[in-house]
């Protein structure tokens, strides 16, 4: 395991003293405190990082040992009794042998299999740590209201996704974060809603916007259309005369609002007229006799 | 108003290990509502979390109520801000794929 410089971490000399240990502890936990930074994992990283050097560093009797033994500072009374016997031994067999930080490295990933947590801390009940997750369904997923089961921490959970959820939404499941501390509740389970559309109708908030392709004789003659709409299709008068770009609302035919039961946004359709193409030669002639008599 | 909803400030302060003033510290600086009934003093439970915050930023962090005021403030606007990016990101994908 690669060693941690608490020193570095604070940003201070080896040679710092208390004040300076405590100053440069309070201008950093202000910059990364994570209160101060919602929903930023790499500052509560380093908020934590900051606090596990601050708690070694500002003990004197903390800090002598992790000057002494590096990031085992912990351990130092029974890497002493190991060394004590060891050096017995060596004494016995072979002479006296220096150690080196390897040699502690070496003793306490085999003694204890790695970093040691803290223990220390306050003594006052906190709320457990919010967890922050993020949920990627597909736009049509989000057009009912639906129940589904998620693996939070190894516990699965059930939860309701309400109809009409925006793509970025957080919604809060309580008691569902981190346990709390000292006793303290559990922390706030928060999910991000990714909302992934490959449908063909675009979205803004409740209501949905989608191109209608329509032949020139029926924007010209009028008639009747049938479109899709994101529940079903629907039959469309089209006006006489419909110029390209024309757009048609359909009322209520939209996205559901959100916690609103049964209410819905609108859907804007645009008509986009598509010409003729490889015409025959006896359209070009009908085409121009249109022509002459428009002139 | 069901009382079952509301959280004894002076049980909070217990718990927390604080004094009443910081309560009524916050409270002048309008960060918190007090509610007195029952000639008692509480909170709005929903009101648990932000204190919550305003504990742990004032004594980890060693501000003052002033501070707290303004940090409150800033992360207003900055959930604002973030409501408003979320918004505006939605709208441009209307155009993204065009």
């Amino acid at each position: 395991m690669a060693f941690i410089d608490y020193y570095k971490i604070l940003g201070v000399e080896k040679s710092a003293t208390d004040a300076d240990i405590k100053k440069a502890y309070r201008k950093l936990a202000r910059k990364y405190h994570p209160d101060l930074n919602p929903n930023d994992k790499t500052a509560e990283k380093k908020f934590k990082e900051i606090n596990d050097a601050n708690e070694v560093l500002s003990n004197a009797e903390n800090r002598k040992k992790y000057d002494q033994y590096g990031e085992h500072w912990q351990h130092s009374e029974e890497y002493e009794k190991a060394k004590q016997q060891q050096s017995y031994q060596k004494s016995s067999q072979s002479g006296p042998g220096g150690y080196s930080q390897e040699d502690f490295n070496d003793f306490f990933e085999n003694m204890f299999g790695g970093r040691a947590s803290s223990s220390q801390g306050r003594q006052v009940r906190y709320r457990g740590q919010d967890f922050n997750s993020e949920l990627q369904l597909e736009l049509q997923d989000v057009y009912t209201t639906h129940k589904r089961t998620l693996t939070v921490n190894n516990k699965n959970i059930r939860i309701t996704i309400p109809a009409g959820i925006e793509n970025g939404q957080i919604i809060k499941i309580t008691g569902h974060g981190g346990p709390g501390i000292n006793g303290g509740p559990n922390g706030d389970l928060y999910i991000q809603f990714s909302i992934v559309n490959h449908s063909k109708f675009k979205r803004d908030k409740n209501n949905l916007y989608a191109t209608v392709a329509l032949d020139l004789y029926k924007a010209l003659l009028g008639g009747e259309v049938m479109i899709d709409t994101f529940n079903g299709k629907v039959k469309l008068n089209v006006k006489p005369e419909t110029q390209n770009g024309t757009k048609v609302k359909l009322k209520g035919k939209g996205f559901p609002i959100y916690k609103k039961e049964n209410q819905y946004g609108d859907l804007y359709i645009t008509y986009q007229i598509k010409l003729p193409k490889n015409l025959t030669t006896q359209e070009k002639v009908l085409i121009e006799e249109l022509q002459k008599l428009r002139e | 108003m069901e009382t079952k909803n509301l959280i004894s400030v002076q049980l909070l302060c217990n718990h927390y290990n604080i004094p009443v003033s910081f309560i009524s510290r916050l409270q002048e600086f309008q960060l918190v509502e007090v509610i007195f009934e029952n000639d008692d003093l509480f909170i709005q439970n929903t009101q648990l979390k932000e204190v919550e915050k305003m504990i742990r930023i004032h004594y980890d962090l060693d501000i003052n109520f002033e501070g707290l005021d303004a940090i409150s403030n800033l992360l207003q606007q900055v959930e604002s801000l973030k409501e408003e990016i979320i918004t505006l990101h939605n709208r441009l994908r209307l155009y993204e794929d065009l």
